[in-house]
């Protein structure tokens, strides 16, 4: 790790004020940062620690949904009784996702803000325009297993890693994030990450100074709601392929098919045409090979990654199958 | 004031270079090498130690920020005579073999053993609510951020097994 | 008093079984059991020593070429930095395993992307490892390095060429044919312990903690490396975290910190980092295999070709010997073996566990699994028409042959079903289900050994040799062994192990430790016995003891006289290696789910029945066993190096991306200890187990994964985008 100072922010002022410095950082949990810090793929001069400011709490909202503190873990929330009983695709998705002893660490905050696993960018002595704009990516001819198959851009084609934020597109989540002015502004999970473009460095829409705060979640949406994530062991591995799903039928249709992707792009990947595409049909594997078609259309695979196209589509049927099976 | 790291029940002093993480700080500064680096990055677990009663990996997390935090080693679970439970059952069911991974091994399943009792579900659970069965696929699941190169998994579980049932 | 034995012909005299303990083969705990279970056993790394500096790799960015400066100033002017050192004795690769020799040094000559070529010493690591990211390091690049395996004209080995028959004509000719192509990507130990060593000198003498399998020759190369006297070097390896070949030959760290100690004058502790483990040491070798194999209309094999190619740097001598096993494990008088390699610069190639049989088999197997189908018989059947009564290729007798039983017994146990196979027969929700078998075959080494056992006035016995014990359970079989043969409890047995100080050892290393090792510990014992023996006016072989005692009721101690008794036993494989294929033999059966959607695999249970001589301890052996059918799970599903092909960096150097199965992929096992004695295998009648339970085992998974799904995969690992491609719809 390159030297930094470090200080504990006593208030969420204190915190945002160091890092409007743009070579500040907050530091939460850690388990992303540190292991990024310690390649130099993360190179700040000061660390402003977080975890003593608050925002911890998991309380119900004004209107019936949850609010769930940046600062609060993974595992906090993954086991709080609301979150099982109203939200389970969320308690599934931060489950299947890294070990206990992660979650037990990270937090809410620092799993929205999680950079891609792409080998490319975490070694500092290949090129990367995410990590240092300019220098190519390793990725498009290189390795590309993990990669992703929607949104990519000829500057990077590196995937969100998470799982959590999977299931928070799925329940279409909001943001709260703290300004560094003190004020505060709202962003839907589903507009929090970018795509790639031409600028593949950012990565999500949070300003130098900003800080999120908590993550609120709807009312209960009810519904069968499922987390499939494919991988190549069977725990402690990144998605291949996640599907986050929240279906309903009514009169033997679909009423409700809120679905997000996860291991396809560099966010997660939300389509409503998806949604339309089911809504109001009966269930059928020719409906969900027209969603998959839908979902797909302008897929491109890098070679290696080839396979995440008809994998995507089989995950997409195999979720819609058991929602199907297990709403009925 | 100092800072200071409460490490199997004894304070410690915080290091003064905050890159120290709470592994380096534990094997370096407090001289514990039980608790093992095997990949410094979160990958093998071997690092698991339990903070306010809750299993991390020590590699990313600096000591800096555990001042007044309760740190519990392998060393503060048991010593060679007076094991733990689970410590003595690793032995009879040969749960390590070359021994790296054994602390985390043992950090983890303990630490695993209170989050089943509270109800904690994992990947592996049938269901979000309830009791939790304790069954090999449910330890399995659990344990599986503490690799194990050698293959000594299946006398792991057996071992973690037997503790959970005459603890049950 | 040195006792010199060396086998020129089988044992049939089972000495051991004549014991009175009755400790041999029991299923005890092990002596470092509680050390290693309370976090007290002291790894390389861990010893203390005061003013102790740190030191970091620096390793190079491009693939081949020359460091034509390095800049150190910023770095030097860094706080806490000591010294950077680029001596050209440093080592830029692990040595081969029994190398004997200093591997390549140099480090100023790049020829692989993550090549050590300096070190930077500072007061603390974080100071350290920061600072080799402040080095100007400069280049003269040689472009066009070749690095993809097919693309270069690859040398032959000749010394495993078999062209035996005529197999083209047996092919044409044969009522049933296979010839099929399997790939196996490169593999890597991944020991959890990170290679690590403190060097430390006084005055010309050296003495390195370091973590290593084999120090009898790790202290020649170090020698070698260093222009130094063997005398002059102490090596301490007590504990050590897992070595499954990558420790088997010195590596970078000792000798960075070892050149670092005596510049600076003060102790150097070296610790590479998980991805430098990764990329500077060694890699199991990429495969290419193709299978041919006929029968006649019985399923008898008529002809047998097995072709592979592999690869390494140039001028390194090992290339993994795909086809060890594949000379005598099946008959058919028509034979055409072929070994190829291709010099690329990838990382070095070198020994990870089972080094030849771990990928040659599963190759070989699954091809079997493919005949049995095509022939129309049960695949166990085809296994067991086909054992050939001798070796078929040099005509020696077999030492012992437990594979008919193994595979028999391991149907029984596991419920095989003998009946007609066919895939796709079993769904259970989304997931196909069925089961795959597969042999198991793993050359039996041994290696000439040297222990010195001392039995001590105070009733206790001490065994010393230079031996490690990476985890395998020397430790304790030594203290069975010892105890068995001079009638003690084996807690009266201390066993000291890891220092060169001792006599040397055969190493830990290509299953050979427990056979070698325990033969001279057995050998000094023997002669201990005699002279106690002689002391009581007796035959040797009328002496029983137990509990301290002679069977006519004196008591060990007072035969002592007060003072020890040692014998330095020394134990030479002989000229019986010429005369007997000797082999351990297995079979495994498993039974998996493949998910019809997303072609994910998972093993459901799995047994393993072994043949290996004589079992020492069975609980250490058993332990073996599950930590081989773990690694076949490994090599069948996840384990995979990638590399760039543009310069062929290792991409995947961690224990995120590299697959090692988790707790979660590993179901419930089954071990059968298949119990023979083994005449000619040492003078103990043990074999290794080391390596055998991982020789053979992916293939009954892949086997397996074509019964559940019906995929017939023929590359390894057989992850979920190839199992999808495979699947029919």
């Amino acid at each position: 790790m390159r030297p930094f100072s470090y200080t504990r922010a006593r208030t969420l002022t204190d915190a945002s004020q160091t890092v409007s410095d743009d070579r500040a950082m907050a530091i939460a949990g850690g388990t992303n940062l540190l292991d990024l810090m310690k390649l130099q793929v993360e190179t700040p001069s000061q660390l402003a620690d977080i975890n003593r400011v608050g925002f911890a709490e998991i309380e119900d909202t004004d209107d019936g949904g949850l609010s769930i503190g940046a600062l609060a873990t993974n595992t906090e929330t993954a086991v709080h009784p609301r979150v099982r009983a109203d939200y389970p695709v969320l308690s599934r998705a931060i489950l299947a996702g890294a070990t206990q002893q992660l979650r037990n660490k990270a937090t809410n905050g620092g799993n929205l803000c999680q950079r891609t696993r792409c080998y490319y960018f975490t070694n500092i002595d290949q090129p990367c325009n995410k990590r240092e704009p300019g220098s190519g990516c390793g990725a498009i001819d290189g390795i590309a297993k993990l990669h992703a198959i929607l949104g990519t851009s000829d500057q990077c084609i590196a995937t969100y890693p998470g799982d959590m934020a999977v299931a928070l597109s799925a329940l279409d989540a909001q943001v709260q994030i703290a300004t560094s002015d003190g004020g505060s502004r709202t962003v839907p999970v589903r507009d929090f990450h970018c795509l790639p473009g031409d600028t593949p460095w950012r990565e999500n829409v949070l300003e130098p100074g900003e800080i999120i705060t908590a993550i609120t979640l709807p009312a209960p949406v009810g519904g069968t709601q499922l987390y499939r994530k494919v991988r190549e062991r069977s725990s402690y591995a990144f998605a291949l392929v996640s599907v986050a799903a929240i279906v309903e039928l009514e009169d033997g249709r679909f009423s409700r098919a809120d679905l997000a992707f996860g291991g396809v792009a560099h966010k997660p990947w939300h389509d409503p045409r998806v949604a339309d595409a089911l809504i109001g049909k009966a269930p059928s594997p020719e409906l969900f090979d027209r969603a998959a078609d839908i979902l797909l259309e302008d897929a491109q695979g890098f070679g290696e990654n080839d396979f995440k196209i008809p994998l995507a589509r089989r995950t997409l049927h195999a979720v819609l199958e058991q929602a199907v099976e297990e709403a009925s | 004031m100092a800072q200071t790291i409460s490490v199997n029940g004894a304070p410690h002093s915080v290091p003064d270079d905050p890159r120290v993480t709470l592994l380096d700080f534990l094997r370096q500064d407090v001289g514990l090498t039980g608790t093992k680096k095997g990949c410094d990055h979160g990958q093998c677990g071997a690092c698991t130690v339990i903070v306010n009663g809750v299993r991390i990996n020590s590699c990313l997390t600096l000591a800096a920020m555990h001042d007044g935090d309760e740190v519990t080693t392998i060393e503060g679970l048991g010593t060679p005579d007076e094991p733990s439970a689970l410590q003595k059952a690793f032995v009879e069911h040969d749960g390590y073999q070359c021994g790296y991974c054994t602390p985390g091994q043992i950090c983890s399943a303990t630490a695993m053993l209170t989050e089943i009792a509270n109800g904690w579900p994992s990947d592996a659970s049938e269901t979000l609510e309830g009791a939790v069965e304790i069954s090999g696929e449910e330890i399995r699941e659990r344990m599986s951020g503490n690799l194990c190169r050698c293959g000594a998994y299946a006398n792991i579980v057996a071992a973690i097994r037997d503790v959970a049932e005459q603890s049950a | 008093m040195t006792v010199h034995f060396k086998q020129d012909k089988p044992d049939e005299s089972n000495r051991l079984d004549d014991m009175r303990q009755g400790v041999i083969g029991k299923a005890l705990p092990r002596v470092e059991g509680l050390a290693k279970v309370t976090g007290t056993a002291t790894y390389a790394a861990e010893y203390s020593i005061d003013n102790c500096a740190e030191g970091v790799l620096v390793t190079s960015t491009i693939t081949r070429g020359e460091v034509t400066s390095i800049d150190r100033d910023a770095a030097l002017a860094m706080p806490g930095v000591i010294a950077v050192i680029d001596d050209p004795r440093l080592t830029t690769r692990a040595a081969q395993g029994t190398a004997d020799e200093a591997p390549q040094q140099k480090p100023k000559t790049v020829c692989y992307w993550g090549q050590p070529i300096a070190l930077v010493v500072a007061e603390t690591f974080e100071q350290a490892r920061d600072a080799t990211k402040h080095l100007a390091i400069e280049y003269r690049v040689e472009e066009g390095a070749p690095l993809d395996p097919n693309t270069v004209e690859p040398e032959e080995q000749e010394d495993e060429t078999v062209h035996q028959g005529d197999l083209a004509h047996a092919m044409s000719e044969a009522t049933h044919s296979v010839d099929v192509t399997y790939t196996t990507r490169g593999h890597a130990s991944a020991a959890m312990e990170p290679h690590a060593a403190i060097a430390q000198w006084d005055g010309d003498k050296l003495t390195v903690y370091a973590s290593l399998q084999m120090l009898n020759y790790n202290i020649s190369e170090l020698a070698d490396a260093l222009d130094m006297e063997e005398g002059d070097i102490r090596l301490v390896s007590r504990f050590v975290g897992g070595g499954f070949g990558s420790k088997l030959g010195i590596s970078e760290e000792a000798v960075a910190a070892s050149i670092a100690a005596k510049e600076l004058g003060r102790p150097v502790r070296v610790v590479m980092s998980r991805q430098q483990v990764f990329q500077c040491i060694m890699r199991r070798s990429e495969t290419t295999q193709r299978l041919r194999l006929c029968t006649d209309a019985n399923g008898t094999l008529t002809g047998f070709g097995h072709e592979a190619l592999v690869s390494n740097l140039p001028g390194e001598e090992f290339a993994e010997p795909v086809l060890q096993s594949s000379h005598f494990l099946y008959g058919g008088e028509n034979r055409e073996l072929m070994l190829k390699v291709a010099r690329i610069h990838r990382m070095t190639a070198g020994s990870v566990r089972a080094p030849g049989e771990a990928v040659g088999m599963p190759a070989l197997e699954a091809a079997m699994d493919v005949l049995a189908e095509e022939v129309g018989i049960d695949p166990v059947e085809l296994r067991l028409k086909n054992i050939p009564e001798k070796n078929p290729e040099e005509g020696l007798p077999f030492s012992s042959h437990k594979l008919a039983e193994c595979l028999r017994q391991g149907a029984e146990a596991f419920g095989w079903d003998r009946g007609p196979r066919k895939p796709r027969q079993t769904r259970e929700g989304e997931w196909w289900v069925g089961t795959g078998m597969a042999s198991a075959a793993r050359v039996h080494n041994v290696s000439e050994a040297k222990a010195r056992v001392t039995l001590k006035p105070d009733g206790t016995a001490l065994v010393e040799t230079d031996m490690t014990d990476i985890g395998t359970g020397t430790y304790t079989i030594l203290s069975q062994i010892a105890g068995e043969m001079l009638g003690l409890s084996p807690d009266r047995v201390l066993v000291d192990l890891g220092d060169t100080r001792h006599p040397r050892g055969p190493g830990s290393g290509g299953s050979w430790g427990a056979a070698s090792i325990g033969s001279a510990v057995y050998v000094a014992c023997q002669a201990i016995r005699e002279e106690l023996a002689s002391r009581l006016d007796v035959e040797e072989a009328e002496l029983d003891l137990s509990d301290g005692k002679a069977g006519s009721g004196e008591s060990i101690v007072d035969l002592l006289d007060g003072k020890d008794l040692a014998r330095e036993g020394y134990y030479e494989p002989g000229d019986i290696a010429d005369d007997y294929t000797a082999s351990g033999f297995g079979a495994f059966f498993a039974q998996v789910r493949v998910n019809r959607f997303t072609g994910e695999a998972r093993v459901d249970r799995m047994l393993g029945a072994f043949g290996f001589g004589r079992v020492l301890n069975h609980k250490t052996a058993r332990s073996q066993c599950l930590g081989g059918i773990t690694w076949s799970i490994g090599v069948a599903l996840t384990e995979a190096l990638e590399f760039d092909p543009r310069d062929g960096h290792l991409v995947n150097p961690d224990l995120a991306e590299y697959h090692v199965p988790v707790h979660r992929d590993v179901p419930d096992l089954d071990v059968i200890m298949v119990e023979e004695r083994d005449p000619a295998a040492s003078p103990i009648q043990a074999k290794g187990i080391g390596e055998l339970g991982m020789c053979g085992g992916a293939a009954a998974i892949a086997n397996a994964i074509y019964n559940a799904s019906g995929a017939r995969v023929f590359d390894f690992p057989m992850t979920p985008d190839r199992v999808l491609a495979a699947m029919p719809d």
